[in-house]
């Protein structure tokens, strides 16, 4: 699905990442720990294509696919999701327009037809249980006035009804209350499916309670340092980051 | 420069599509101004002795008026013995009677335009009256529209059936004597539409005016003046496009409205006047006054209007509120792109008691034009509880391009409440990577986050209309849900 080689990434000219390798196969969840200015933010923002992340090394290849080569739009369609940390406000537009939007460029680009307006409600009406989400929320402004956690409920919700073939989750669990965190990890489980790699990004452990990865990697100073099951987050959990930063490089649990 | 604003910029440059000439013959006066030619004018048109008079008034007050150059715009001085005040396409005989004796290529236009005249073809529920260059071509419905008692014709053919309708209403919202361009129009206005609702009466279809500018060197007066009696209510819209040429055209409409005891006006305009290439050479000036009296008491009048085209646009569609508890709106959409000019905005002018007005205004700047807002919102010292609500929001596309804003505020009577609300935003990275990850390219992103911006006003106009706005401002709101 995903594969990672030696991928070297700066902002600014200041490099971030230094040499990340990792290998993303259908149907598995990886996460994707380490502490802050570790190069998180900078991993997701490099996979979806944002502009002013500079590529200076290295390769993704996606699905056999050079993803270095498309733009953040033709990622998207081609099944790159991205869960965003700070989801964004647009006035005037309603969430459910840029839902249908969003799925009818997904749908162009595999050559259907666009979605019938019946069929989409109910598509729709039927992945807001996921998140437990109100049918009220379609028709307010696309995150205008949501709290933190209505817009991890949104995104969420955005990934259920495109159904990506790679979702990226950038600290989704981030500001969100105990409730709220698992209510967005039991969407996201019920997404979790054999063609559908996730890998998500976060600086805490308790995300892993509520959605039990399969690998976990802690990125350091922009490599990845240490890679092991979900044991590892636990380590880390009860030794805190200095703990890995510490360990010789390429050793793992 | 980074990507997302070449992008921006490159999506931001469009075609224009109307811009077309039609060849056809016309009967044109040469170019220049003087007495003569404002006689001559109403000799071609046949009037009675009270319209020349009032053509000359004006015509000889224009003499001694200046230019206006308060406005936030800049342009070379406009000669005015350069312009010919009156071009006709050329007839066989007399007027045409019905449509098959419109010329073919008149109604080809129109088509092309996308406002076919045929009765049959028009979808339902819309009258059409279309002025190419001075005239007007083929007003439908006229029948139809009869038997309720409105009355929907050119001007021109006004002043002949109806004269003491156009005596008693013409100039009492826009004396000639109002502004310059103003007492040119009063001198030299060639045609435009007049529609008179009667007292009760709920005009039971839109009624719409397509201007078309079609021959070159030419300026367009039209003079459209609307009457809603007692308790009536009318919904008109107006459209306007023209051929791309390199020169400067001259366009001074004037637009009278007057609402009697709980009637109500809307008055919707699109206006994608050719607004010069990428250089700013060519396009049209847009020197319009607007003006409507809510004379009776409990009276609205709401103006909407989606302004994209036009070199230069100056123009301040206003409401006096006369009446007690009358209600004025002010709803715009101004896009300015490459080197055009907008100084747009309105005036609420209250007078009666209870009146309110509301007035809400979208500024979206790209390229390198100038868009700005100005208005003027003034309560008068009888004006017990009167009400405004001003909203006044800019976008900015790219940075070489200008938003201002300037409102005036007049309060002089203690139980006011007067609101106003400005905002000036960019589209930002974050939005248009927000979209671009969820599968939208640039364009499809941007137009959406536009038309977000303008849905409190793009939702003010008829759905036909809407549609058309939509397009224009380059939205494709296909298959659009909630």
């Amino acid at each position: 699905m995903l594969e990672i080689k030696n991928l070297h990434a700066s902002v600014g000219g200041k490099e971030i990442l230094r040499g990340i390798n990792m290998t993303v196969n259908p149907g598995e969840v990886h996460a994707i720990m380490g502490p802050n200015g570790a190069g998180k933010s900078t991993l997701s923002n490099v996979l979806a294509g944002r502009d002013g992340y500079e590529v200076t090394q290295g390769e993704i290849i996606y699905k056999g696919e050079n993803l270095m080569e498309l733009e953040p739009e033709e990622r998207a369609q081609r099944g790159v999701f991205l869960a965003f940390q700070y989801p964004v406000e647009i006035p005037g537009v309603s969430n459910i327009y840029l839902l249908k939007a969003a799925l009818n460029a997904v749908r162009k680009y595999n050559g259907q037809d666009e979605v019938d307006a019946i069929d989409f409600l109910n598509l729709v009406r039927e992945r807001m249980k996921l998140v437990k989400m109100d049918e009220q929320f379609l028709h307010r402004n696309v995150n205008e006035g949501f709290s933190g956690g209505e817009k991890k409920r949104n995104e969420i919700l955005q990934m259920a009804v495109l159904e990506p073939a790679l979702a990226i989750l950038d600290e989704t669990d981030s500001g969100l209350d105990i409730d709220a965190l698992r209510t967005v990890a039991e969407g996201v489980n019920a997404l979790r499916a054999e063609d559908r790699s996730i890998v998500m990004i976060t600086h805490y452990q308790r995300l892993l309670d509520h959605i039990v990865p399969d690998f976990v990697h802690v990125l350091s100073e922009g490599k990845i340092v240490k890679s092991g099951d979900k044991e590892l987050a636990k380590e880390l959990e009860k030794s805190g980051y200095s703990w890995v930063h510490d360990a010789p490089e390429g050793q793992t649990a | 420069m980074t990507d997302e604003s070449q992008q921006l910029e490159s999506i931001t440059q469009k075609e224009y599509k109307a811009g077309f000439v039609t060849d056809i013959e016309a009967d044109s006066l040469p170019p220049g101004l003087s007495e003569d030619v404002v006689r001559e004018i109403s000799r071609i048109k046949g009037e009675p002795e009270f319209m020349l008079e009032w053509r000359l008034k004006a015509y000889r007050h224009w003499l001694t008026m200046e230019t206006p150059e308060w406005a936030h715009v800049h342009y070379p001085a406009i000669n005015y013995q350069d312009i010919s005040y009156y071009s006709a396409p050329k007839k066989k005989d007399d007027a045409p009677k019905s449509l098959d004796e419109v010329d073919p290529e008149l109604l080809k236009t129109y088509e092309k335009l996308g406002v076919p005249l045929d009765e049959r073809a028009r979808l339902a529920g819309v009258a059409v009256d279309a002025v190419f260059d001075s005239v007007s071509v083929a007003s439908t419905f006229q029948d139809k529209l009869a038997e309720e008692g409105i009355i929907f014709m050119p001007i021109s053919q006004a002043v002949h059936e109806h004269p003491e309708l156009v005596e008693q209403y013409i100039g009492s919202v826009v004396p000639y004597k109002d502004n310059y361009y103003a007492a040119l129009n009063s001198a030299v206005f060639s045609d435009g539409s007049f529609v008179y609702i009667p007292k009760g009466v709920r005009c039971p279809m839109e009624l719409s005016t397509y201007f078309r500018i079609n021959a070159a060197n030419t300026g367009q007066f039209e003079r459209t003046l609307i009457i809603a009696d007692d308790d009536a209510y009318v919904s008109y819209l107006e459209g306007c496009t023209a051929p791309m040429r390199d020169e400067n055209q001259l366009h001074a409409a004037v637009v009278e409205l007057v609402a009697n005891d709980r009637a109500e006006i809307k008055y919707s305009t699109v206006q994608n006047w050719y607004p010069g290439d990428e250089n700013g050479k060519g396009g049209i000036y847009n020197f319009v006054t607007k003006r409507a009296a809510c004379r009776g008491e409990s009276s609205k009048v709401s103006w909407t209007q989606v302004e994209t085209g036009s070199a230069i646009t100056w123009k301040y569609p206003s409401v006096v509120l006369q009446g007690d508890n009358s209600v004025g709106e002010f709803y715009s959409v101004a896009v300015t792109n490459n080197m055009q000019q907008a100084d747009t905005g309105t005036k609420m002018i209250h007078l009666g008691k209870n009146t309110s007005s509301t007035i809400i205004s979208k500024g979206i700047s790209a390229g390198r034009s100038q868009n700005a807002y100005r208005g003027l919102v003034r309560v008068t010292p009888k004006a017990e509880n009167a009400r405004n609500y001003t909203e006044c929001d800019s976008l900015l596309m790219g940075d070489k391009c200008g938003a201002h804003t300037f409102p005036y505020i007049e309060v002089k009577n203690p139980t006011a409440q007067v609101e106003h609300e400005a905002s000036t935003s960019k589209i930002s990275e974050d939005q248009l990577f927000y979209c671009k990850q969820r599968g939208l390219d640039t364009e499809d992103a941007v137009s959406m986050i536009v038309n977000g911006f303008c849905k409190e006003v793009i939702r003010e106009l008829p759905m036909e209309f809407a549609v058309e706005a939509q397009n224009l401002l380059g939205l494709s709101l296909e298959g659009s849900v909630g």
